[in-house]
């Protein structure tokens, strides 16, 4: 598809970042001690934290990501969504009174409040840096991946845009201004996936959505298997068209080819069986990427102009109950039964290679009964639940633990509960988070859903699925939603900057110092880490441009369970835990879980570019080996490092 | 000093996480289940998703509510 960027989401984006810098330099200057640029003072109402731990949270991943996989597979992406708030349940019972009561600005403050080991500090600093930057990378990609559809700018500004206004943001007024950045964030994307939702239900299901540009793709047949080529040249839709051979590429393929003899379009029509030995002929849409770089739509040079094609948005319903086209007004509930007995037109794709004529990309229909679109096991990451393999299984249980257990262990959502300031208020605003996240994971189902069927996607990016659902209702709505896109980006990455920043000024130089920093000292050493982990994070996000890196957040989730939560945990409950334990227990999480991942069928996929069947590692997901690990190796090393007074 | 405080921080994760666990188990396990349709037509996947969800918002409010009643909260 080719976007046609909108000058009003770009007037809102930077009205938006123009307000956040400015609240930063007027907020700026009370946030001089270590205090006020850690902890915002501790004096941030837990109203306002609570929302904020929704606009740190819901990142790029959760908006973008969650609905354009419900919107192309269904109901798997909301498994993200419940395993992502089940998290807040530990963050809530487990982490949020203690972590606010032991610590002061940052996560190995809390691990080091019983030792003041310096080693704990290196450990805890180290595990934080690492989980930041996993985390970090994908932010930054996605900002550049959005901002050209939705700005019309390219990658690199998308990046560097988001980078400096992110680094003025924590350099300026540290914890005070990302907080308020935070709150207005987690503010707008909550209310505005409430009012795009009610417009959905409002809007209904129809099987011919309305909105230009509807294309109709064509459906040809039955026809008999044998006889299919000659049936099909009777075809009046086809007359002024020749079909083309199944040769190299095509042939064995479930696919046939048609060109038009004046304008030399190509149409791929994919072969659909019915009852015996009939088929169905279903228009498919094809892109070709050529090595020299050229893209062809439909075997046609990629434009809008004549003797061009881009490819047609897609996405509906294409039988409702009862044979009506349209619903009208739908509830919330009745949304879902009304699917259940529908007929959804989903899009799956497949790649054919061809060492001089480049890949070429055939996107082809698949009608599927809303009852499997409800239901779990649609994605291929997550079909091994519908199987036998145990060890897929096993795959899918590691997930959900990661999950669960991850919330509560990243740093970027840990150093929050220093903002407020008592205990009491840190519980107070961790209920407030999980209601506003809560609302807005339940949101993502309607958002997803309603995105699928609006006849808009872009089959090419399902990180688009959100904002185009937003523009099959209207463009204003488009403009708002493209903008809240972005700022999603800035929320998050501010708060991974301060939380990096922060481990290496407050956790790192001065656990390599006989002396602490002085107050001033520690502040003026984050600014200039904040600046350098940013420079790090715009390089990173330009280098990683062409790579599909949403899955890092999965790695971020999976090291921070890993190394964090066992050596929490423990210091809490149990009370023959040793300094030399944690610090085993931070370690052998963090390292088994890294190389688990290096290993893992998925990163030889997705990384190496090597077959996912070599990987050495039985399964892809970590935490249900490596989280009890880090248990393991904290509870062994302390139980050895008792001391005798101890041991009694 | 707030043991009790703690029991009931206990009590109600237990509870969300026995929920969370069935969820997850079903989904592995039994993902049939997942589609039979106990309430108007939709469907134990979204119901119990859903469910889950509602579960974490109520037992963090039971607990805001209880725990703010105890005195000994207040000079935490």
């Amino acid at each position: 598809m080719i976007y046609e960027p909108s000058p009003l989401a770009i007037v809102i984006f930077f009205l938006f970042v123009g307000v956040t810098l400015g609240l930063s330099f007027f907020l700026g200057r009370t946030a001089k001690s270590s205090k006020g640029y850690f902890a915002a003072h501790g004096q941030i109402p837990w109203f306002v934290n609570g929302i904020a731990f929704a606009g740190d949270y819901l990142s790029a991943a959760s908006f973008l990501g969650i609905c354009g996989m419900i919107a192309f597979y269904g109901y798997d992406g909301f498994l993200y969504s419940i395993g992502y708030l089940a998290g807040w349940i530990v963050a809530l019972f487990v982490v949020a009174e203690p972590m606010k009561r032991l610590g002061k600005f940052t996560f190995a403050d809390a691990l080091d409040s019983k030792f003041g080991s310096r080693g704990i500090r290196l450990a805890a600093g180290i595990s934080t840096l690492a989980v930041s930057i996993f985390y970090l990378i994908p932010q930054m990609v996605g900002a550049g991946a959005l901002i050209q559809p939705l700005l019309g700018f390219p990658h690199e500004v998308g990046v560097l845009l988001v980078g400096i206004t992110v680094i003025l943001i924590v350099v300026t007024a540290g914890m005070v201004s990302t907080t308020w950045v935070q709150f207005l964030k987690g503010s707008l994307l909550v209310i505005f996936s409430a009012v795009l939702t009610v417009l959905i239900l409002q809007r209904g299901f129809q099987t011919d959505p309305q909105n230009e540009p509807a294309y109709r793709f064509t459906t040809l047949g039955p026809f008999t298997q044998q006889a299919l080529l000659e049936q099909l040249e009777q075809q009046p839709e086809i007359t002024d068209q020749v079909i083309l051979p199944a040769e190299g590429i095509w042939k064995d393929q479930p696919f046939i080819r048609t060109q038009q003899k004046a304008s030399g379009r190509i149409t791929v029509w994919s072969r659909e069986p019915v009852d015996g030995d009939r088929v169905l002929l279903r228009e498919a849409q094809m892109e070709t990427k050529r090595p020299d770089g050229q893209v062809l739509v439909a075997g046609l040079p990629r434009g809008t102009a004549p003797g061009e094609a881009t490819l047609y948005p897609v996405g509906r319903v294409s039988r409702l109950p009862a044979g009506v086209s349209k619903t009208g007004p739908l509830g919330p509930l009745s949304f879902f039964s009304t699917l259940e007995n529908s007929e959804v037109i989903l899009w799956r794709k497949k790649k054919l290679t061809h060492s001089a004529l480049g890949i070429t990309t055939v996107y082809f229909q698949q009608p599927t009964p809303g009852s499997h679109v409800l239901r779990p096991g649609e994605h291929p990451l997550f079909k091994g639940i519908r199987g036998n393999d145990p060890l897929a299984k096993l795959n899918f249980l590691s997930l959900m633990l990661a999950l669960f257990c991850g919330t509560a262990s990243l740093p970027h959502i840990l150093i929050r509960y220093y903002t407020v300031k008592d205990v009491s208020a840190a519980r107070k605003s961790t209920i407030v988070g999980i209601a506003s996240i809560g609302f807005f994971y339940i949101l993502t189902l309607y958002l997803g859903l309603g995105a699928m069927t609006s006849g808009s996607l872009d089959v090419t990016n399902n990180n688009m699925a959100a904002p185009l659902l937003a523009k099959s209702i209207n463009q204003w709505l488009f403009a708002v939603i493209s903008a809240i896109a972005f700022t999603t980006v800035l929320g998050t990455v501010s708060g991974l900057i301060l939380a990096s920043a922060g481990a290496v000024s407050h956790d790192l130089i001065s656990s390599m110092r006989a002396k602490p920093l002085s107050d001033a000292a520690q502040v003026r050493v984050a600014k200039i880490a904040s600046c350098f982990v940013g420079a790090i994070a715009i390089a990173l996000g330009i280098i990683f441009q062409k790579m599909n890196v949403s899955y890092l957040v999965g790695w971020a989730f999976s090291v921070a369970a890993s190394a964090n939560l066992p050596a929490l945990v423990m210091l809490l409950f149990w009370k023959r835990v040793t300094r030399q334990g944690i610090i085993a227990g931070v370690l052998v999480g963090m390292i088994s879980s890294l190389t688990w991942i290096l290993l893992s069928g998925d990163t030889f996929d997705k990384v190496y570019g090597l077959n996912p069947a070599d990987a050495i590692v039985p399964f892809s997901q970590p935490g249900i080996v490596t989280i009890p690990l880090g248990f393991f190796a904290l509870v062994i090393v302390s139980l050895i490092t008792q001391t005798k007074t101890k041991t009694v | 000093m707030d043991r009790q405080h703690s029991r009931l921080g206990f009590v109600l994760f237990t509870i969300y996480l026995l929920l969370y666990v069935g969820f997850v188990l079903i989904n592995a396990f039994r993902p049939t289940w997942m589609q039979v349709q106990p309430l108007s037509g939709v469907n134990l996947a979204i119901l119990y998703g859903f469910g889950l969800i509602l579960a974490a918002f109520f037992l963090a409010l039971l607990y805001g509510i209880f725990a703010k009643n105890e005195p000994a909260e207040e000079d935490a």
